[in-house]
């Protein structure tokens, strides 16, 4: 997980891993993989293996729930479109939309169009998935929502997941590696029950920085 | 600078747009939504403008031809030439900038700012070439209709309310749109007709994919693209009748 201030740097530092940016310094390796050293194709291919959930779904307006979910399998399969959309109904299902499919993303709530984002991140089976402010927007109970799925997909899949937040709750609900960008700097480090003895004082003033997590702070 | 600038980035932007395509049947699909969307869409306002400009121009000649020495069959080539040579090519074009270059520029440019084009280059897809190729494909191939469609429906205007008007009789009106007819000069009004409509793509399609902001800025791109694309298409027009014509 990377977690920081706004305008620390950490969707910056997301779009430079998946290559939305380009990077002036360092390597973004994909199992070994330089990916800014490799052409076009090879490029292509490692992002074949990305999944990514944006910050408001990005969705495409003009196509439906099961559209959008079987659009990368369009796009990269050779599937017949019955199997096409059986792939899709069986990511929507694994989302807990069953019945979306049908609907336009003008038509979802917030917590839908993340889920329906999610299922169309899995749908080609990607190594990776990166999560740009998943609960953003959301009320407390669907972040929790969407957090568990993130996390039982991860652990299902088996899939390297990067989540980006400054969502505290989040962290204590799924967070595994944390990293704590402050000034685009990488200033911190460790698991999540590190971080929350640690003496550091930015990471201090960010996690405990509400009344309720000031409140725990004497529990750690 | 900032034209070169501008024309350096619009030219690789055109470059990648096309590009290999992913899956040729997709793309093939995407050109005939495309055709659809921004050529069958448009038959309604290139018809009604079509018509009622024959109309008036049938008419105001006729009022304007005053002289013994003018044969009343005048009319009628006058209205032939106005709409094939500029009206249908030049003045439709103009009216389909605004109309599907408008529509192009906040397509894209929404897609934009709402990350849908970074989801697609997420996912190892040439986002310039998915979303602008059909639509230039399906405007150079589409336009061409409509602009025979326009010069059609021109003279047809001109006909039927020339008649009503009394200004002009059906025989002389068709002596005239039959009289010394060139049919070079179609293919000159085809050709000026397939370069605005790959500006009319193009262009506005330019300013949508690099818009940056919110939704002021996606108006901002719209507006852009389509003053961009009017002006280039009065200047090509004045290009193209140069080379063409003279």
């Amino acid at each position: 997980m990377i977690i920081g201030e706004s305008g620390s740097g950490k969707t910056t530092l997301l779009k430079c891993m998946v290559g939305l940016n380009e990077i002036d310094a360092g390597e973004v390796l994909f199992d070994g993989r330089n990916f800014y050293d490799l052409d076009f194709n090879g490029k292509k291919e490692i992002r074949k293996e990305i999944g990514m959930l944006f910050q408001g779904g990005a969705l495409f307006d003009s196509k439906t729930v099961e559209e959008n979910v079987a659009f990368p399998l369009s796009m990269f399969t050779d599937l017949t479109e019955s199997e096409k959309r059986d792939r899709a109904n069986f990511c929507l299902q694994r989302v807990n939309l069953p019945d979306a499919n049908k609907l336009y993303p003008a038509e979802l709530s917030g917590g839908m169009k993340k889920r329906v984002a999610i299922a169309r991140a899995i749908a080609v089976q990607p190594k990776y998935l990166f999560c740009d402010e998943p609960n953003s927007g959301l009320d407390p109970k669907t972040s929790i929502v969407i957090d568990n799925l993130i996390k039982e997909i991860t652990d299902e899949y088996g899939i390297t997941t990067m989540v980006i937040t400054h969502d505290m709750n989040s962290v204590i609900e799924i967070g595994d590696n944390i990293m704590f960008i402050y000034k685009g700097d990488n200033w911190w480090q460790g698991s999540k029950e590190d971080i929350l003895k640690t003496d550091n004082q930015e990471v201090c003033d960010f996690v405990y920085a509400t009344k309720f997590m000031k409140s725990l702070k004497t529990k750690f | 600078m900032n034209i070169f600038f501008h024309f350096g980035r619009y030219y690789i932007l055109i470059k990648r747009a096309f590009g290999k395509p992913e899956k040729l049947s997709l793309y093939k699909d995407r050109i005939f939504e495309e055709m659809y969307s921004l050529g069958v869409g448009s038959l309604g306002i290139v018809a009604i403008i079509s018509v009622f400009m024959g109309a008036v121009i049938t008419i105001q000649t006729a009022f304007n031809f005053e002289s013994p020495l003018i044969p009343p069959y005048a009319v009628g080539v006058a209205v032939r030439d106005t709409m094939i040579l500029e009206f249908s090519p030049a003045i439709v074009s103009l009216i389909l900038a605004g109309k599907i270059g408008s529509s192009i520029a906040s397509e894209i440019g929404t897609m934009r700012v709402t990350e849908q084009i970074d989801a697609l280059e997420i996912m190892g897809i040439n986002s310039a070439g998915y979303l602008i190729f059909p639509k230039i494909i399906a405007s150079v191939l589409f336009n061409p209709i409509l602009i025979i469609f326009s010069m059609f429906l021109g003279i047809l205007g001109g006909y039927i309310f020339g008649l009503m008007a009394g200004v002009v009789t059906d025989f002389e009106y068709i002596l005239g749109i039959t009289y010394a007819f060139r049919p070079f000069n179609v293919i000159y009004a085809l050709i000026k007709t397939a370069v605005f409509a790959f500006i009319i793509a193009s262009v506005p399609a330019y300013h949508g994919y690099y818009t940056k902001g919110g939704a002021l800025e996606v108006g901002r791109s719209s507006t852009k693209g389509v003053v961009y694309a009017s002006v280039l298409i009065l200047a090509f027009d004045l290009i193209l009748t140069q080379v063409l014509l003279v």
